[in-house]
């Protein structure tokens, strides 16, 4: 079932969602493009550290953890 | 010309353990010129023909989004032939960097690292069909036992340029990337195994914080027990039983005089290995006898750290710290590193991206972060009085690297990116790289340590023969007295370690001081100068202007926290 869009910060820990935009600099973008963090991927969120520290997430087999600044500019929705 | 062999691939891949396997023992750490970017490179024979072969930085894409990754395109640039080593486990992902590899007309072979590995993870990959659809040898290999890696060398001339895959756009290679695994790859759904279980529990806050506190005890814990063991029953009985009567024939047969007090120490039996300051006595004891066994068994430990994948769990669980004080989460590594030895945690200051990163961690470490010659001059001086007065120095080092941080990161212009983080998978260490690993960065130590702490012995010995270092003391007796209250021998003992914190050990115990002016001596020392080599180093990360700064501000930092010290614990 689809939802509305929501910033990955706000994907609940352990639910799925799909990239649907990624926000900032082209350079920004590009590097997470790389990394398999585009759009249409599915990732879920598997820890967020308290008083707004760092995400991490998985996607793939592979983990990652991004500031919670970088991880606002992700746009996900929740499947 | 000697063909060159470049190994590309992510970081976390095993790549370094392939590396390994390789070369063997001929292995050379450089630094690629006119960037701070370390690299390895070594040679490999195959039925006759000698390849010289280089460990490329880990990257994820052949647009660099920093120096290591740019240093990896040029690395690129002059191959003769490239491995590109993937971690199976995570093909889709690792693919992006092999197409763009394929677009390169270089000879490739793809290795799959890491393939015992998919097995438990319920991943089936068809090796030979992906070898058919990019048009290059594709050899599975099991690093860390070895497998494979036999057949990854007889395939070396096999590496050929793919006819397969054409240039395309990063969109292009993700829907060719969609397309492929959908041929090779079948992932069966797996339960959770205990090791996503202590993964999750190791990097939740509420469950990581204490295994991390928890960790970081057992870490020391063991790296004492390994060091004192050494010191013990390998390095004391050699010094006791066998250097030591050397020495004492060696000064039986030079005599009384300055050459003997050079190289000895005073004249007479016993002779003491601290305190004596000969350079074969003092100066050969302490690096070797008293620090060296803590920084193997320190480097080792953290090594063993890494390559199972457990720091980048400890960046996240302190990013947000470490945010404060104006770097990231993985501003721990050049502080863990810097408690060995500073000079492998000045050259790790170049993994933060800025210069305002940079200068923070290298100008903290320097002043507050105490190796292992520092600690061994900590606890040779304050030992004998009580853990109290460690204790002391040790809480005033941790506020001091609170405070300063926190005043840095305001006045300090810059700016201070997020942290952006692999997190591997929990793995087995190869325990052929980790000591591989360690050795390297104990080279750091015996390559510097042992001349500084021989030219800090004979420069002592000069300016007491010439009687200058009296002089000094006597004239900053006053202020030694007033500002700091220490007697004005101690400066003797501060100029000395302007070479070596570990050759203050043994003027320090000589003197005449209460464990509480002991106290302020030992944290003075600790801040207000690393030892020259670590000096060197900063002055070429840094540069010159920056490290001026820096030198100014721990020269600063010592002044006022002595003085602090004084009015609080000597009260007047």
């Amino acid at each position: 079932m689809d939802e509305k869009p929501i910033p990955l910060t706000q994907l609940p820990i352990s639910k799925r969602g799909r990239i649907i935009g990624l926000d900032g600099g082209q350079g920004f973008k590009k590097k997470l493009r790389a990394m398999g963090i585009k759009e249409g991927q599915i990732i879920k969120v598997v820890t967020k550290q308290p008083f707004r520290g760092p995400v991490t997430i998985a996607f793939f087999s592979c983990q990652m953890t991004l500031g919670r600044g970088m991880a606002d500019k992700i746009t996900v929705e929740v499947i | 010309m000697i063909k060159k062999i470049v190994l590309m691939g992510n970081p976390n891949v095993g790549k370094s353990v392939v590396f390994s396997r390789l070369t063997g023992a001929n292995v050379i750490a450089s630094n690629y010129p006119g960037t701070t970017v370390d690299f390895f490179k070594g040679k490999m024979r195959v039925g006759g023909e000698t390849y010289e072969i280089i460990d490329a930085p880990g990257t994820y894409s052949l647009e660099p989004s920093n120096k290591a990754e740019e240093v990896a395109l040029e690395m690129l640039k002059n191959a003769d032939i490239v491995i590109n080593v993937v971690d199976s486990t995570n093909l889709e992902r690792n693919l992006y960097l092999t197409l763009e590899l394929l677009e390169q007309n270089k000879p490739i072979i793809l290795v799959l690292n890491l393939w015992d590995e998919i097995k438990h993870l319920g991943i089936h990959i068809d090796e030979k069909t992906l070898e058919q659809l990019l048009g290059v040898p594709v050899i599975p290999t099991v690093a860390l036992t070895g497998e494979g890696i036999k057949d990854l060398v007889t395939n070396i001339k096999n590496a050929k340029v793919n006819d397969k895959i054409k240039p395309t756009s990063e969109e292009g290679r993700w829907i060719e990337i969609g397309s492929i695994i959908k041929k090779v790859e079948i992932v069966e759904h797996r339960h959770h195994t205990l090791r996503d279980r202590i993964s999750d529990l190791t990097i939740k806050p509420l469950t990581g914080i204490p295994i991390a506190l928890g960790v970081i005890f057992i870490s020391f814990w063991i790296v004492r027990l390994i060091g004192e063991n050494l010191i013990i029953y390998l390095l004391d009985p050699i010094f006791d039983n066998f250097y030591l009567p050397l020495i004492e024939g060696l000064s039986e047969y030079i005599g009384p005089g300055t050459i003997h007090t050079l190289l000895i120490g005073d004249y007479g039996l016993p002779i003491d290995k601290i305190e004596s300051l000969g350079m074969l006595t003092t100066g050969l004891y302490i690096p070797i006898g008293v620090v060296l066994p803590y920084i193997i068994a320190f480097y080792f430990m953290l090594s063993l750290l890494e390559d199972t994948g457990y720091l980048p769990r400890l960046a996240t669980l302190v990013d947000k710290v470490f945010h404060k004080l104006g770097m990231h989460g993985h501003g721990i590594v050049p502080m863990f590193l810097g408690l060995g030895c500073n000079v492998p945690g000045a050259l790790s200051t170049r993994t933060l991206e800025t210069r305002k990163q940079r200068f923070i961690s290298a100008t903290l470490l320097a002043i507050c972060v105490p190796c292992m010659a520092q600690l061994a001059m900590v606890f040779g001086v304050l030992g004998k009085h009580g853990i109290f007065y460690i204790f002391i120095v040790f809480i005033t080092l941790i506020i001091l690297y609170i405070i300063l941080g926190l005043i840095l990161n305001r006045f300090i212009k810059g700016e201070s990116p997020e942290i952006f983080l692999e997190i591997p998978s929990y793995r087995r260490p190869s325990i052929k790289a980790t000591i591989k690993k360690t050795w390297m960065r104990i080279r750091w130590f015996l390559k510097e340590a042992i001349p500084f702490l021989f030219l800090g012995v004979l420069i002592i010995n000069v300016l007491y023969a010439l009687g200058i270092l009296q002089f000094i003391s006597n004239a900053l007796q006053p202020i030694m007295i007033s500002i700091f209250g220490m007697p004005g021998d101690a400066t003797i003992a501060l100029i000395t370690g302007l070479l070596r914190k570990d050759l203050a050990i043994g003027m320090l115990i000589s003197l005449d001081m209460t464990p509480l002016q002991l106290v302020i001596a030992v944290t003075m020392l600790t801040i207000y100068f690393p030892c020259v080599a670590t000096f060197s180093v900063l002055i070429k990360e840094l540069g010159m202007k920056d490290m001026i700064k820096s030198a100014s501000l721990m020269i600063g930092v010592a002044v006022i926290v002595g003085f602090l010290l004084k009015i609080i614990l000597l009260g007047v």
